[in-house]
């Protein structure tokens, strides 16, 4: 019995242990249930974006970039289908053999070997790389040939840019290289954009205007497994192009340009006087920019580097240069304003052999035997030192430079756009103190009258000058990418406006005789008769004989132009050399004098001005003059189909 | 008064039938049929390998738990410690024949089937507790020497799987007989000692264990610490589970298993599969069948008339919650990653073999369950 009973108590205790067990199982599986439900139902969004952060990798694809056009819609910067090999590195097994393939099939230079092995120590394991970026259909055709032995690599066909006219605007428009770590940083769009073997701006209208020339890159979304390998493509968004920048350079006019100072160092810039659109900057030498597409080799780079003409340099906004003569129209204009000079006043010029004298410094005038004397037209005209001399030393340095400021000169015109412009030194009293510490000599203001001393200006800025004496004294703003809003008849317009409320007396108006702000469009003269003078005196320089750049005249109206020659020193001439009187072609060509010239047309309702510079290229009369003639012909004979273009595109706008 | 005395009436064959528990038999047959499903799916919708395999060894072991649901409950009860010394001694033969794979020796080669000894380990526990303490009265279970001797009993085949090296299967082992001395009556109090003293004693244990051990641990309380090793497993079957949803990804399109992210999902992840494919209902509607097994097997405790059967019962059912328990939180990253099963679902053959076999001893307590063991 007792038997029984216990195991009838043993039972119960064992039934009694079941419930319990079961019980704390429930509560197991509660447990178990409420995870399910944080993981399945709170979570799962975030479990969700996970899994397809697992399943689905995004490739982008580079961003179609932007075409750059001239002002006739001809393309400059145009894309252009390439063959490419990427490796995908976290595929290639042993990379070593995978290069050594390669080498046999595309038949690489040990060159391009280095490069990629240096590429591959710089970037990370996962990475792409673009072991050659510019494959003809050849090796193209024969990589795909042994495609399926070359695990991890992978034809690619691309675009890359093309520049059809060479080295003809490689200043103005600048290239492309691939983006280096300083690129990705200074632009977030370049950040965003990047893609192996991304090709962005390195210099110019490509650097300047990235943001809107890059476009978009487009994506291809694949499902991978956990190796990574591709099972299937999810989705493409097509890569977009960027916008299209439309330049004011006129094709033609640059190429001509070009042309002309081939085989020479030096610039040529010419723009609309009143638009103030650049219809051509031009420097030279100059290099194609389309070796740089690709990355450049150590033999071209070394030579486009360490050429001494110094083709890297955009010498129309970089290259700074003394004036010289071409200065002297605006030294007249600055003591007619100020009235410092009476323009009938003669002054004698006697040669050599009587220099002027200042404090016992003599002072020449390029002139051996002298001009006789001279007034103000014929001075210019002819261009006598001796004259401005004596006009700098009545003026002083210090009027003179708040008309040079004025027209132009020592200031940034493009540095938006061209961040390697300079702004030159209009020099005054004040300058001299604080940027050389000591005080103005009178001597100083006197060899600046004929543009030389400390005064520094770029081609452009003096074609900016005469852009603005050339249409009647009026700011304009030079710009190269395209405003459909500025046109001839606005501008016209604007300038008109200025004087509904005016009176017509100009003699003493005190606000044209200070240095201050101009705006757009606003006068710049204090008296209008003053420009005409020099307007006139420039046509004399020209188209009158005795005048400077005679040799270069168009007898018919509609080419006829004025301008001022200059030549400008580049080394003080000493006593010897002046006994001497060597002709140009005996100095060493670093010695030799830099050719300027300036010149507006046509004369009869000026559009344009241009300015020359050719370094060490003697006279201005000889080595300059005859490039602007040529050029102005060119310019004005596309005038009519230039505003015919514009008109219709503001028509369409 | 009396001594040894086997009840030895005589069922007849309908009899026999009319007792068979035909809910549970539903319930193998539904689980089983999912397993088939979640295999084939873990092989990409293709009937290969895995899937043949695993509807053929479920076919095979289920025919044979048929069969031996009707082999009589005094068998085992006659047969216990010769069925637990059977299981030990393969356990030692293990560990100097074992294959070897992945760094361990858990499978024994008998030419039809990679037998894992530690497997059946955990049946044959279990029916020699039962008969242990069958034989023991109340108030003797506390006593030391009642107490030691199941110790001992249990340490062996732990030890022996532990040296494999086999962590998970050697816990559920342990698991399982502790439950099994609960539920046989010995006093609460020595279970709270225990846990203290296990409490006090883990960091020497922890020294104890193996490099890859100890990471998985570290690992599991930190999954972080190395994404894409030791707390890979942890991380991608999360993602695959969170990431089904409410009503799942739909059945093969479980992409987290398709694209290989998800490890071991033939075996010890087969849970997550499932979960990502049919979601949070799917989940608890698995959950849901294996919680009317282990009740059908509870019931069936209850039901049986002898100790030994009642013991079994109760301590099987326990050992498949265990196992399910440990499987799942494990990959819901409750719990280390401890290679555990999940019963019927996982694939593997020991593991299906020894749950079917654990089965059918429950079937033949249903069966014969008016069989009065002895009686002292």
């Amino acid at each position: 019995m007792q038997n029984r009973a216990s195991s009838i108590e043993k039972s119960r205790l064992i039934t009694r242990r079941v419930f319990m067990l079961a019980a704390a199982k429930l509560l197991l599986i509660g447990g178990i249930t409420s995870r399910l439900y944080s993981l399945q139902i709170s979570d799962r969004e975030k479990y969700e974006l996970l899994s397809d952060k697992n399943r689905i990798r995004e490739w982008k694809t580079p961003p179609q970039r932007g075409f750059i056009v001239d002002h006739f819609n001809n393309i400059l910067a145009d894309n252009d289908r390439v063959f490419q090999v990427h490796l995908d590195l976290d595929q290639i097994k042993d990379f070593n053999e995978v290069i050594f393939k390669l080498k046999n099939i595309l038949e690489l230079s040990n060159n391009e070997l280095k490069k990629i092995y240096r590429e591959k120590e710089r970037l990370k394991p996962w990475d792409t790389l673009v072991a050659s970026d510019n494959l003809n259909w050849t090796q193209f055709s024969k990589l795909n040939l042994y495609l399926h032995e070359l695990e991890g690599v992978k034809p690619v066909v691309s675009s890359s840019r093309f520049y059809p006219y060479k080295d003809s605007l490689v200043h103005v428009v600048g290239y492309v290289g691939a983006a280096s770590q300083k690129d990705i940083e200074r632009k977030d769009v370049i950040k965003e954009n990047l893609v192996p073997g991304l090709k962005v701006g390195k210099s110019g209208i490509e650097y300047a205007k990235e943001t809107e020339l890059i476009g978009k890159y487009g994506i291809k979304r694949y499902e991978v497994n956990s190796s990574g390998k591709r099972i299937s493509q999810i989705d493409y968004i097509k890569e977009t192009q960027g916008e299209k920048i439309k330049l004011t350079i006129d094709l033609e006019v640059q190429q001509l340009a070009q042309e002309l100072l081939k085989g020479k160092a030096g610039s040529i810039s010419a723009m609309d006087i009143y638009t103030g659109e650049i219809i051509a900057m031009a420097s030279s030498p100059t290099y194609d920019p389309n070796k740089f597409t690709h990355g450049i080799g150590h033999k071209d780079w070394g030579e486009i580097r360490d050429d001494p003409l110094k083709p890297l340099v955009n010498k129309s906004i970089a290259g700074l240069y003394s004036p010289g003569s071409t200065f002297k129209p605006l030294v007249a204009l600055a003591a007619l304003e100020f009235g410092t000079i009476d323009p009938e006043r003669p002054i004698l010029c006697k040669g050599h052999k009587h220099p002027y004298e200042l404090y016992g410094v003599k002072y020449h005038c390029w002139k051996k035997k002298g001009h006789g004397y001279m007034r103000l037209r014929n001075a210019i005209k002819q261009s006598c030192d001796i004259y401005f001399y004596e006009m700098a030393r009545l003026l002083g340095v210090d009027r003179l430079a708040i008309i040079a400021k004025r027209y132009g000169l020592g200031s940034n015109i493009l540095k938006d756009l061209y961040f390697d412009e300079k702004k030159g030194v209009v020099p005054n009293t004040f300058w001299k103190k604080n940027a050389i510490g000591k005080s103005w000599y009178l001597g100083e203001t006197v060899i600046n009258g004929i543009g030389q001393g400390y005064i520094q200006t770029t081609p452009l800025q003096l074609c900016l000058m005469t852009a603005q004496i050339a249409n009647g004294g009026y700011k304009i703003k030079p710009h190269i990418i395209q405003d459909e809003s500025i046109n001839y008849e606005s501008v016209r317009l604007k300038i008109a406006k200025q004087f509904v409320n005016e009176t017509a007396d100009f003699s003493n108006d005190e606000k044209f005789l200070v240095d201050r702000d101009y705006k757009l469009y606003e006068r710049l003269y204090r008296n209008p008769e003053n420009i005409k003078f020099i307007k006139d005196a420039m046509f004399g320089s020209t188209n009158e004989q005795y005048g400077t750049s005679y040799k270069s005249r168009y007898d018919d109206t509609k080419y006829q132009f004025a301008g001022k020659t200059g030549t400008s020193q580049v080394k003080r001439i000493t006593e010897e050399e002046r006994k001497l009187d060597l002709d140009q072609s005996q100095i060493e060509y670093k010695n030799r004098d830099h050719a300027l010239f300036i010149a507006f047309a046509p004369y009869k309702n000026p559009r344009y001005s241009i300015s020359v510079l050719v370094e060490h290229g003697g006279s201005g009369s000889s080595g300059a003059a005859p490039l602007a003639s040529k050029l102005i012909k060119k310019i004005i004979d596309r005038h009519s189909l230039r505003e015919q273009i514009k008109k219709g595109s503001t028509s369409l706008a | 008064m009396l001594t040894e005395r086997l009840n030895t009436r005589n069922y007849s064959l309908f009899e026999k039938l009319k007792s068979v528990d035909y809910f549970l038999i539903l319930i193998i047959m539904l689980i089983g049929a999912i397993s088939v499903f979640a295999i084939y799916s873990t092989e990409r919708g293709e009937f290969s390998f895995y899937t043949k395999n695993h509807l053929i060894r479920l076919l095979v072991f289920f025919g044979m738990f048929l069969v031996l649901s009707f082999v009589r409950i005094t068998f085992w009860y006659k047969n216990a410690y010769f069925f637990y010394a059977v299981c030990v001694s393969l356990l030692f033969i293990t560990l100097f024949f074992g294959l070897m794979a992945s760094g361990s020796r858990r499978w024994l080669d008998l030419y039809f089937l990679n037998l894992q000894p530690s497997e059946i380990m955990k049946i044959a526990i279990i029916v020699c507790f039962a008969r242990y303490y069958h034989r023991i009265q109340t108030a003797e279970i506390q006593n030391y020497k009642f107490i030691l001797v199941p110790l001992i009993l249990l340490l062996i085949p732990c030890y022996l799987v532990l040296q494999q090296p086999d962590l998970g299967t050697s816990i559920l082992i342990a698991g399982t007989g502790v439950i099994i001395i609960w539920l046989a009556g010995l006093n609460i109090k020595y279970f709270v000692y225990s846990a203290l003293l296990l409490i006090v004693s883990l960091p020497f244990a922890v020294s104890l264990l193996k490099p890859y051990q100890k990471s998985r641990i570290l690992t599991f309380f930190n999954p972080d610490r190395d994404p894409l090793g030791a707390g890979y497993q942890i991380i991608q079957s999360k993602i695959a589970i969170g990431s089904g949803g409410f009503f799942g990804k739909g059945f093969l399109k479980g992409t987290q298993s398709y694209l290989e992210f998800l490890p071991e999902k033939h075996t010890d992840f087969i849970f997550t599969l499932f979960s990502e494919e049919f979601g949070f209902i799917g989940s608890i509607m698995l959950l849901l069948l294996y919680i009317l097994l282990i009740y059908r097997i509870i019931s069936i405790g209850i039901y049986t008339k002898s100790f030994f059967s009642k013991l079994f019962c109760f301590g099987f059912a326990s050992a498949i919650f265990l196992y399910i328990f440990v499987n799942i939180s494990m990959v819901l990253g409750l719990l280390p990653i401890v290679g555990a099963p999940l019963p019927i679902m996982s694939y593997g053959g020991s593991s299906m073999l020894s749950i079917m076999l654990g089965l059918s001893i429950v079937m033949s307590c249903k069966i014969y369950s008016q069989d009065q063991i002895s009686n002292y």
